[in-house]
């Protein structure tokens, strides 16, 4: 399973990404589960939002952050994200 | 008094398992509830859960779980539902999935219930009926399919013992045929009236080891499209289960009439007086009360445990399990190689082999309201 570079990527739909107070924390939800996730993954699950591209996913978090060169790192996360089944593409 | 005066880093509750209600339509031998659950037939209101959930959430917790009993049989669900959502929890219906009908599937949804989980007993409609002591096979798999049709996530539950842990490929192939997203092949685990049927549902060794390899190599199989857990048999394992991840660290069960409970038959566990949320707050309960903070950490532990290097692991397993086997909370829990009651975890084995192999099997008590009285 890897990402399709010409389409776009969603958060899935059987899982909810939200923010805990408590944990100080965004977290994925499923069934029965949870997943902690560090700043750096909160932000890029939060722009697979259906209307980017790998590509364009890293060009706005670059831009946003004002740093280069995140290419490699994002899209190893979303690698692994979908194989979690936290994203989903068309 | 074990742990209840020392000061230790108390974690704050993350589960929250609901039992709405010990009414069922089901019968089924393995059932974790308390054999005597007509004794306690008190059912909290909705405002108490809905205090309840307000409490465990502004707390810590996120993960909520409707339970029981059969949960759809209390007519305040789609209202605690809603409660919850408000509140910020991902909710969990584990149901039968008997009396769910396409409308109230809606109705959940709209409530804001993220997930339902259905239990099947087997593959094949005599076998189901004759376990949930009720015909509801036609009805499961209906619902089932309903569940997806209204893009809830599906987790099939199938709980596993010796009379249908032939039918493992069978159940493998239904859950994927049924669309399921995650399939938990949960075997029995020897609490409530399962431990009373032991005899009648503990596999043999050879068949664990067959049905395991069956799901093993089928979770390879369908990766990427539907997860399997499988909730291992202690039994035949040598190291014991860290229960509920730590006794008072993650989870928070309150049974149907408001006690709340630090593992699942704690209840029964002697001198706990384990606490009722009519009387105190969530707070105060995993704070302070004596029941949560009796096993917490490992102070209380005995030998093996203390001097065990791998205490901090499974926390000497289950309290409950090793209370029920050795008649000594305090002990380790015997599914341990290392504990010195171990033979008791065999005798079981060999008595469930033994029955296994004969002519004249005893018959399955079914947990049903009649049978309960006896144990009251």
């Amino acid at each position: 399973m890897t990402i399709n570079p010409e389409l776009t990527i969603s958060f899935s739909p059987m899982h909810r990404l939200q923010w805990e107070e408590a944990q100080q924390k965004d977290v994925i939800l499923y069934p029965e589960g949870m997943v902690e996730l560090n700043q750096s993954s909160a932000e890029i699950l939060k722009h697979c939002d259906g209307s980017r591209t790998l590509d364009q996913i890293v060009t706005a978090l670059e831009e946003k952050f004002s740093t280069s060169g995140l290419k490699n790192d994002i899209s190893s996360f979303l690698e692994d994200a979908l194989k979690n089944g936290w994203i989903e593409q068309p | 008094m074990a742990g209840s005066n020392n000061p230790k880093t108390i974690t704050p509750p993350r589960w929250l398992l609901a039992e709405l209600t010990y009414k069922c339509p089901l019968q089924c031998p393995y059932c974790s509830n308390p054999l005597d659950y007509t004794k306690h037939s008190n059912e909290l209101s909705t405002e108490d859960w809905k205090r309840v959930l307000s409490q465990a959430r502004k707390m810590g917790a996120v993960q909520l779980g409707f339970s029981g009993g059969e949960p759809l049989t209390r007519q305040d669900l789609p209202e605690l539902c809603a409660h919850a959502r408000q509140l910020g929890y991902y909710s969990n219906l584990i149901t039968s999935g008997y009396g769910l009908t396409e409308e109230k599937i809606i109705q959940l949804k709209a409530a804001g219930l993220d997930h339902i989980q259905v239990s099947i007993q087997a593959s094949t409609q005599e076998l189901n009926d004759h376990l949930a002591g009720t015909e509801s096979y036609q009805t499961k798999k209906e619902v089932a399919h309903l569940v997806k049709k209204h893009g809830y996530p599906m987790v099939l539950c199938v709980v596993i013992h010796r009379e249908n842990i032939h039918q493992m490929p069978e159940i493998l192939a239904m859950a994927e045929e049924l669309g399921a997203d995650y399939l938990e092949l949960a075997n029995t685990q020897y609490y409530g009236w399962a431990h009373e049927n032991r005899d009648l549902l503990l596999p043999t060794k050879e068949q664990f080891e067959e049905a395991e390899a069956i799901a093993q190599a089928y979770k390879k199989k369908v990766e990427g499209k539907m997860k399997i857990y499988y909730v291992i048999p202690d039994f035949y394992e040598d190291r014991p289960k860290a229960c509920m991840n730590g006794w008072g660290t993650t989870f928070l069960t309150i049974a149907p009439d408001g006690v709340a409970l630090p593992c699942h038959s704690a209840r029964d566990l002697p001198g706990l007086d384990c606490p009722n949320v009519t009387d105190f707050s969530i707070e105060q309960i995993w704070n302070e009360s004596k029941a949560f903070n009796f096993f917490r950490g490992n102070d209380w532990m005995k030998e093996p445990c203390h001097s065990c290097d791998e205490k901090e692991k499974d926390m000497g397993g289950c309290r409950c399990q090793a209370y029920m086997l050795t008649g000594d909370m305090y002990s380790t829990d015997p599914v341990c190689s290392k504990s010195p009651d171990r033979h008791v975890v065999k005798e079981a084995l060999d008595s469930a082999r033994k029955s296994a192999l004969s002519d004249d099997e005893q018959p399955l008590i079914f947990r049903n309201s009649k049978n309960s009285k006896k144990y009251s």
